[in-house]
């Protein structure tokens, strides 16, 4: 009869040894996603097309990721798995919807931008000047016209600083489409970029 | 058959590549002799690396301090 007792207090014991360690691993992770906020706000904020679709994206990522924190694999990339969750939910709810763009997003080759921002100045161009003469609101514009599947590459790889493999998994696309969306999504932006400086000059 | 390659041509298809290091060795050493020889790819290399600085710089916005509440209010409370 003892033996039973002891058998069942051992067990309870490991329940609650269980719970306590889980509970633990779940705080963890939970300050771990946290502390990534602002680097998660960062990708949202141009994956999504204003400030409050941008953070109400990133609340529902985290919603969703403290719910399911027990999927996350630790020791694997949290800051691209909840990067995952974000384009997911984004893709989900229908918020892809294209900004209206004031005219046809131009892919120009490589050097166009440079090229046209160069022709204004006198002379031979000084690089640093160059890019001086675009505005933060300029930048911000012109990544807005890219259409959403180049945009998140672009987004995710040059502003999220994530790896080309890094950025295939979390948008579920071969590395090679990465590749070849963010050189045209680059190409995009820098053509938006010099609409935007050519009306500026022109008024 | 021999094609003629314009070597500017070919040095613009390798800057992406170029910046983001992910040409091979070769095509690296191939790149970078013809930036040693030409001003203007140089200059439209160096635009490029500086345009990337720029978009992250100028797109970097701080999350408002009301959003970090409201993510820290969404965790879930032991029990």
């Amino acid at each position: 009869m003892s033996a039973t007792v002891t058998v069942a207090d051992m067990s309870e014991n490991e329940d609650a040894q269980r719970l306590a360690s889980e509970a633990r691993d779940r705080v963890r992770f939970e300050e771990d996603a946290l502390a990534l906020a602002d680097q998660v706000y960062r990708v949202a904020r141009h994956i999504a097309n204003s400030r409050e679709d941008a953070e109400e994206l990133v609340q529902e990522t985290y919603v969703r990721a403290f719910r399911s924190w027990a999927s996350f694999q630790p020791g694997t990339n949290l800051r691209a798995w909840l990067l995952r969750i974000l384009t997911n939910l984004n893709i989900d709810r229908g918020r892809r919807q294209q900004r209206a763009p004031q005219m046809q997003a131009l892919e120009a080759n490589d050097y166009y931008l440079y090229d046209k921002l160069a022709e204004d100045g006198n002379g031979i161009p000084d690089t640093e000047r160059v890019v001086e003469r675009l505005s933060q609101d300029d930048i911000v514009t012109a990544l807005a016209e890219v259409p959403h599947d180049f945009r998140d590459v672009i987004v995710l790889v040059d502003i999220g600083d994530f790896s080309y493999a890094d950025a295939a998994q979390i948008l579920d696309i071969p590395v090679g489409t990465v590749m070849s969306r963010l050189h045209r999504g680059r190409r995009i932006l820098k053509g938006a970029l010099a609409e935007t400086a050519l009306e500026e000059a022109g008024t | 058959m021999t094609s003629f390659i314009d070597p500017c041509a070919h040095c613009e298809e390798m800057m992406q590549p170029y910046l983001d290091h992910v040409l091979t060795e070769a095509e690296r050493v191939a790149a970078e002799s013809h930036l040693d020889e030409c001003e203007q790819c140089r200059r439209r290399y160096r635009f490029e690396e500086s345009l990337r600085v720029y978009v992250r710089q100028a797109t970097a916005e701080q999350m408002r301090p009301e959003l970090r509440q409201k993510l820290s209010a969404l965790r879930i409370p032991l029990d």
